[in-house]
């Protein structure tokens, strides 16, 4: 365990945790756009600033993002101070003039007293804040079916050559981890559509419900070894099966 | 021929250096990237064929040697006549015969080839007589122009891997790294990082693999002292590798090289071989038992991937992006594992360290900044080039000695160091002496070791917008400051020199610097805000007349600058007429012109043209309102 002071309390935190879990465990507020619990963390939003220093540092402090910065013993932490308040700000200001219309922008902006952006509104506004959680989370899964391409201002997410990702599973992991819902897709109990790529829905046997696409269960064939057939039943009706079973294994006991 | 002991080591430098001797004239051309646009290749081969043609008088038979960049790329294609040191510029194949039947038959220097010094028009034969070289102090480029880049024996006679046999035969690496902490050596990459405290940062990681990197991906507008090394000299980057390998006790080393240094890969690649064939590199080096292989990667040109965690991630086959440097490269780098990263530069300076000692290093240079610094003197100079001094040399003697003053003799403005994350020095600062501290206190910083010298026709606000737009490009954006701050600062000076600048417009250009500073990831988006800030800081007027005044005081601005022609200069040659693009200025030869402003487009070529500097620029606004 180390020690540290976060805004003056003194907190202890695990080895190995970084200063935005032991902040929050503390009862500290810290925005983020780009972290997700479970995925490595990345410090690409910068909303997650705070100020440290140290005894005998007299006063020195040095602005880290808190998502990516390990906790040390002796630390001290400060997650509010006017300069990361105003270094938030910054970001966020310049995030509302990319994303006008994103709700989760507008209301963290409004947040810390942003209501318009004092930058030039972008001329295509988009709702994409460039997190890559949907490119992180599919690299995490083991597919890699979209990425970021080009750099600098042009940066964006997309499949390769912008065209329908060969690697792409239809599992909607991007979709469902994307913070500010941009990512478009159609799913019915027949097909599923992303990325400009169709995909066959395997329908559970018993309830009918459209749970997984063939592709999917094919990946997960190739990797665990689970074989599709597995995947006849959804997840909801393979357990009512396993409860009856276990119901009857009651009455016959 | 492999060489596997202290004996055999000498016995070959010693045959080096004889044959070396045995070529007393020696015919050195230039074949940098420079000159060889310029066609020093074709000088360099028809060189080869007359001689073989005319059957000399001279007693030995000269040698045409082909070398790295000799830093006086604009009078390129050089030659140099060894051993009198006749230097002679912008050789052309159609010179080469009367080279040959007079100044090496003969000892007759043909003027019209010579050097002019800029300052008093004299010309000068000599090599070592030339301001621009006569008070540079070669370290790290100590063999760039004197040897062949691709010959093993002629950088071994003129003392590479002598620092290395040093080392290897006489040194631990513990004394190795003692050496370069005496030598005070920082990193010539920008940051100025101890290396030795790099080193042994790197050692106390622990761990039983660790790689030595070479970062050659130079990639600041304007210079391009590295690559000069890679090309001329790649054995002294490889020697300095080799010892550092040695002293961090590591078997893997990767030079990654910008691909847009295609001259620099092809030499890098020929000394590997070299090397290796050798024995000084690869497996049981020298026959000490020390291994430490080489390889080379190149990068696909982005400025970014000189960071060093993006150039690692990029060396590792991702994209090249930076990450959070919390733990440092030197405990978890390439590939996760305690990695040293240093500049060409600093690479090429270990040899040298070794074998001449880190005092010696260190007698040069300032308290805080020890030994040479190479850097790329361009922009509104007379000499452009390539030098290195010691350290402390002020700005003044760099740019009015060295550099001859500036071109056209107009007045100089400022000097742009350390390139896009550098900043602007003013004229008020000319003696500051350039070394990481006092470059960083002037709100600049030594960088790659780019300088552009300015002139008075330099719009300051012009100069931060063109920095801009070029980190515009080559940000990763990966994090919202850099990608998106630089977007709208840049959207923000579009404004400025178009006239529609607006109050407010630098309070905001400094808010959002500061958040930059401070938000970013890495050092490029950190750094990005510099040459806005330090153009604010020294040059604040020239922003307030772009807003207020809707003026650009620099005269460059095209939508706010307009051209008349001064009446009682004016001699009529035509020359702006005909300069001029969209033929808007009028008038007889030898008679006034005049520039019809409905046409003008503000290009500035008529200015430029003018012989007689009889134009001149006044704010656009002040036109007739029916015309502007």
């Amino acid at each position: 365990m180390a020690t540290m002071t976060i805004n003056g309390k003194t907190v202890k935190a695990r080895e190995g945790a970084y200063l935005l879990e032991a902040a929050r465990t503390a009862g500290f507020e810290i925005p983020t756009l780009c972290h997700f619990e479970g995925l490595e963390p990345w410090g690409g939003c910068r909303l997650c600033l705070v100020d440290i220093t140290r005894e005998g540092w007299d006063g020195w402090c040095k602005m880290v993002v808190s998502c990516l910065y390990p906790v040390e013993e002796g630390l001290i932490v400060l997650t509010d101070t006017e300069r990361v308040r105003e270094t938030r700000k910054v970001v966020l200001d310049l995030l509302l003039a990319r994303c006008p219309d994103a709700p989760l922008v507008r209301r963290l902006a409004a947040e810390h007293g942003i209501e318009q952006t004092s930058y030039k509104a972008s001329d295509e506004p988009t709702d994409c804040i460039l997190c890559s959680l949907c490119t992180r989370v599919c690299d995490h899964i083991g597919v890699s079916a979209i990425a970021t391409m080009s750099r600098g201002a042009g940066r964006e997410v997309a499949p390769p050559f912008n065209e329908a990702p060969p690697d792409c599973i239809g599992c909607l992991a991007c979709a469902e981890i994307c913070p500010t819902d941009c990512i478009p897709f159609e799913t019915s109990d027949a097909t599923r559509k992303i990325w400009g790529k169709e995909f066959e829905m395997l329908r559970c046997g018993q309830c009918g419900r459209a749970h997984i696409t063939r592709d999917q269960a094919a990946y997960y064939d190739g990797r665990n070894g689970v074989p599709v057939s597995y995947y006849e039943l959804c997840d909801t009706c393979k357990r009512r099966q396993q409860a009856e079973a276990f119901n009857r294994l009651a009455l016959v006991k | 021929m492999r060489i596997d002991s202290r004996k055999k080591f000498e016995s070959v430098v010693e045959k080096a250096r004889k044959r070396s001797a045995s070529r007393e004239n020696e015919i050195l051309v230039c074949c940098g990237t420079g000159c060889l646009a310029n066609g020093a290749q074709k000088v360099a081969d028809a060189f080869g064929r007359e001689i073989e043609k005319r059957k000399l008088k001279a007693k030995v038979k000269p040698f045409v040697k082909g070398t790295g960049c000799h830093g006086f790329c604009e009078k390129g294609p050089l030659v140099v006549l060894q051993p009198r040191g006749t230097f002679y510029t912008k050789v052309r194949v159609s010179n080469i015969g009367r080279i040959l039947d007079e100044t090496i038959a003969k000892g007759e220097i043909i003027p019209r080839l010579l050097y002019t010094n800029p300052a008093d028009g004299e010309k000068i034969e000599k090599y070592s007589d030339i301001p621009f070289y006569k008070t540079q102090n070669r370290v790290a480029m100590r063999n760039i122009g004197r040897i062949d880049p691709t010959d093993l024996d002629d950088a071994l006679a003129a003392g590479a891997y002598a620092g290395l046999a040093k080392a290897l035969f006489e040194m631990t690496s513990e004394q190795v790294l003692e050496e370069v902490e005496i030598s005070g050596l920082r990193g010539r990459g920008g940051a100025g990082f101890s290396t030795a405290r790099k080193w042994r940062s790197c050692i106390k990681a622990g761990g039983d693999r660790r790689f030595v990197l070479c970062n050659g991906d130079e990639g600041d507008p304007g210079a391009f002292k590295d690559r000069s090394i890679m090309e001329g000299d790649p054995h002294s980057v490889l020697e300095g590798m080799i010892i550092g390998a040695y002293a961090l006790d590591a078997r893997e080393g990767y030079i990654y090289v910008r691909d847009e240094y295609p001259l620099a890969v092809v030499n890098l690649d020929k000394a590997l071989a070299q090397a290796r064939e050798a024995g000084l590199l690869g497996e049981n080096i020298l026959g000490t038992g020390f291994d430490f292989d080489i390889r080379i990667s190149r990068g696909g040109g982005a400025f970014v991937c000189g960071e060093s965690s993006a150039l690692m991630r990029s060396l590792a086959g991702k994209t090249g992006e930076p990450r959070a440097k919390y733990v440092h490269s030197t405990e978890r780098g390439l590939f996760d594992l305690p990695t040293v990263l240093n500049n060409v530069e600093t690479w090429a300076d270990v040899g040298a360290i070794i074998q001449k000692g880190g005092a010696w290093f260190a007698s040069m240079g300032t308290d805080e900044s020890k030994g040479t610094k190479a850097f790329s003197l361009v922009g509104k100079v007379k000499n452009t080039g390539l030098i290195e001094l010691p350290m402390g040399t002020t700005l003044r003697h760099i740019i009015y000695d060295i550099g001859g003053g500036i071109a056209n003799d107009r007045p100089f403005k400022a000097v742009q160091t350390g390139g896009p994350s550098g900043g602007c020095v003013p004229e008020s600062l000319l003696d500051l002496p350039v070394d990481y501290e006092k470059l960083t206190e002037a709100g600049s910083m030594m960088g790659s070791g780019g300088m552009i010298v300015m002139d008075d026709r330099t719009c300051m606000v012009d100069v931060a917008r063109y920095f801009l737009g070029f980190l515009i490009e080559e940000s990763c954006g990966k994090c919202t400051p850099c990608r998106e701050g630089l977007k709208q600062l840049r959207s923000i000076y579009d404004d400025l020199v178009a006239g529609k600048g607006q109050n407010g417009d630098i309070d905001r250009i400094e808010r959002l610097s500061q958040g930059m500073q401070l938000g970013s990831l890495c050092e490029l988006g950190k750094s990005a805000p510099n040459p806005v800030i330090s153009t604010l800081r020294y040059f604040r007027g020239e922003y307030e007349s772009h807003v207020r005044d809707k003026a650009c005081p620099g005269g460059i601005c095209p939508d706010l600058t307009a051209y008349r022609i001064i009446e009682e200069l004016c001699d009529g040659c035509h020359g702006c007429a005909v300069a001029c693009p969209t033929d808007c200025i009028s008038g007889e030869k030898k008679k006034l012109h005049v520039i019809h402003h409905e046409a003008c487009i503000s290009c500035g070529a008529c200015f430029d043209a003018c012989p007689e500097n009889a134009i001149e620029t006044f704010p656009k606004v002040e036109l007739e309102p029916e015309v502007a």
